[in-house]
């Protein structure tokens, strides 16, 4: 009797029983792993002398019961949060109408295309300090960093995906005469789409980046979460320091599983996503 | 010319539908796809050209579609409202049966309410009433590509071009379709251009079968088809059937040595 019921269990809705503790299993015990690693590091390799410099799990996250510094965490963290959110948006859409320029004319692709890529090879680090010389205002210029960072993935996926276009269905529109704005909106734009949102969700995680790298050259007004970050560094507060790092990662991940989430609603009827 | 639609129009004028004269296709890399090609098309005739790939079959629909133009000789459209069915279905993938059926009427800037009507028309005729709210990831090749005959057929269209559409698919889905094809032949009353590399298919389907040959395409032999329209199934097993096919296939052979 109790193989039948077991048997149910296996072929009702995925999700349940087995099939739950298949998919949550592994990543929990990998988890488990990293924690008790920690531990010995922290107190059996480096021992109470030295663990400053590695503290163990509890001092980590015992930093979230003082409240002074959970404020600052969680109000640097939303000051962070804002600039990506921002940034990745006008990243957006300033990759998606650059894209759809390039598109409609291949003079502005020839002409500014190797500039995006050229964007896309600064070094963030050494100019993000000259941005702060020439934009006073601090969520400004942390937004702009967060811009450069996370536009050329819109651009240049926005551009695959408006070009992937099937020649024949190409073809279907010419047999009808469709202008070029038709073409563009009904058959370019959302055979694009899959491609835009993959390139949103790579973008994503780089504005998450780019704000925090942008925090850093800002000590001024509301601490973004990496200047926050550079404050316990500085100070050699590392309990507080990798408390920060873990809610940036944190960020980080729900962020790519929130486009993700966002990329199969738009997208996930009728294109596999993987 | 091409605007000659008119009910007004003569008979005569408009009698032949697509008329090829002495068409030459080179392509810019020097390849001569066809080679002198004269081929009529008129009212009432559904003609079917066979040819083993390569040979430039796929270029004379483009060319009488208006998707390329021909490097010398006259290709004379004498109408406007041609179909195109391509090798593949072409749905667009995003777009439910209903949605993808009404694209055509809605390039043509028709009103909601009239593409509804023709999509709902051509939906019915092709046999996929209760479908329409499917995308086409979750039809089989045979329900993709009675959609896109659908969808052509939303142009109510007088020439219907099809470039080997049954092609990919199987054997069974693929007869069932040419009677389909035969059907919407002799209710709607539109000539046919079909290009196919099978035999027997070009025998079954048209008034008319055209041979090529290959590189460059040229057409090396015509066939009249005697057998009445509609078309028994069962024609396919008869002996007059059976020597028609032979007569094809051996001028394809010739053709192609």
């Amino acid at each position: 009797m109790s193989t039948d019921v077991t048997i149910k269990r296996r072929t009702s809705r995925r999700g349940d029983g087995p099939a739950k503790l298949y998919l949550w299993g592994p990543p929990l015990l990998v988890f488990a792993a990293v924690i008790a690693v920690w531990y010995v590091i922290s107190l059996v390799i480096l021992g109470p002398e030295k663990n400053f410099q590695f503290p163990p799990p509890n001092e980590v996250f015992g930093v979230f019961a003082v409240e002074k510094t959970r404020t600052d965490i969680f109000s640097s963290f939303w000051s962070t949060a804002q600039v990506a959110l921002v940034g990745l948006l006008i990243a957006a859409v300033i990759g998606i109408v650059w894209a759809i320029a390039m598109n409609l004319a291949r003079w502005v692709e020839r002409s500014t295309f190797p500039y995006a890529v050229v964007l896309q090879a600064i070094p963030i680090l050494a100019i993000a300090p000259l941005i702060t010389l020439w934009v006073k205002d601090a969520f400004w210029a942390r937004t702009i960093v967060c811009i450069l960072i996370a536009l050329f993935p819109m651009v240049s996926n926005t551009l695959f995906g408006l070009q992937s276009v099937d020649r024949s269905h190409r073809e279907l529109f010419k047999l009808q005469k469709a202008s070029r704005w038709i073409v563009l909106s009904k058959l370019e734009m959302p055979a694009a789409t899959p491609a835009i949102f993959a390139g949103l969700r790579i973008s994503a995680g780089l504005a998450v980046v780019g704000a925090i790298v942008g925090d850093f050259f800002f000590q001024n007004g509301v601490l973004g979460i990496g200047a926050l970050m550079r404050k316990y560094q500085s100070r050699l507060d590392n309990a507080e320091l990798f408390a920060t790092v873990i809610v940036a990662v944190l960020f980080g991940v729900v962020v790519f599983l929130l486009f993700g989430l966002i990329r199969r609603i738009a997208v996930g009827k009728w294109y596999d996503a993987t | 010319m091409s605007s000659a639609t008119t009910a007004a129009a003569t008979p005569t004028s408009t009698d032949t539908l697509l008329d090829f004269s002495n068409v030459e296709m080179t392509f810019p890399n020097g390849t001569v796809a066809l080679h002198s090609v004269d081929l009529t098309v008129k009212r009432g005739e559904f003609v079917t050209v066979v040819g083993p790939s390569g040979c430039g079959k796929s270029t004379l629909l483009r060319i009488a579609s208006g998707l390329e133009t021909a490097s010398e000789g006259t290709a004379e459209l004498n109408t406007s409202r041609i179909g195109y069915v391509f090798q593949d279905a072409t749905l667009l993938p995003w777009r439910t049966v209903q949605a993808n059926v009404e694209l055509l009427a809605e390039l043509q800037w028709d009103t909601v309410a009239v593409r509804r009507q023709k999509a709902k028309e051509a939906i019915d005729l092709v046999g996929l009433a209760g479908f329409e709210n499917n995308l086409p990831r979750q039809l089989s090749g045979g329900m993709r590509m009675r959609t896109s005959l659908a969808r052509s057929l939303t142009l109510d269209p007088e020439l219907f071009l099809f470039d080997e559409p049954f092609g990919a698919l199987d054997e069974i889905t693929r007869e069932r379709l040419n009677d389909e094809l035969l059907r919407l032949f002799t209710e709607k009353q539109f000539a046919g251009l079909f290009i196919t590399h099978s035999v027997s298919e070009a025998v079954y389907l048209s008034t008319k079968v055209v041979v090529m040959s290959g590189r460059p395409g040229t057409i090396v032999d015509t066939f009249d088809v005697p057998f009445p329209m509609p078309r028994d199934p069962d024609i396919r097993f008869t002996p007059e059937f059976a020597e028609l096919v032979g007569k094809v296939s051996h001028a394809l052979r010739e053709g192609h040595a």
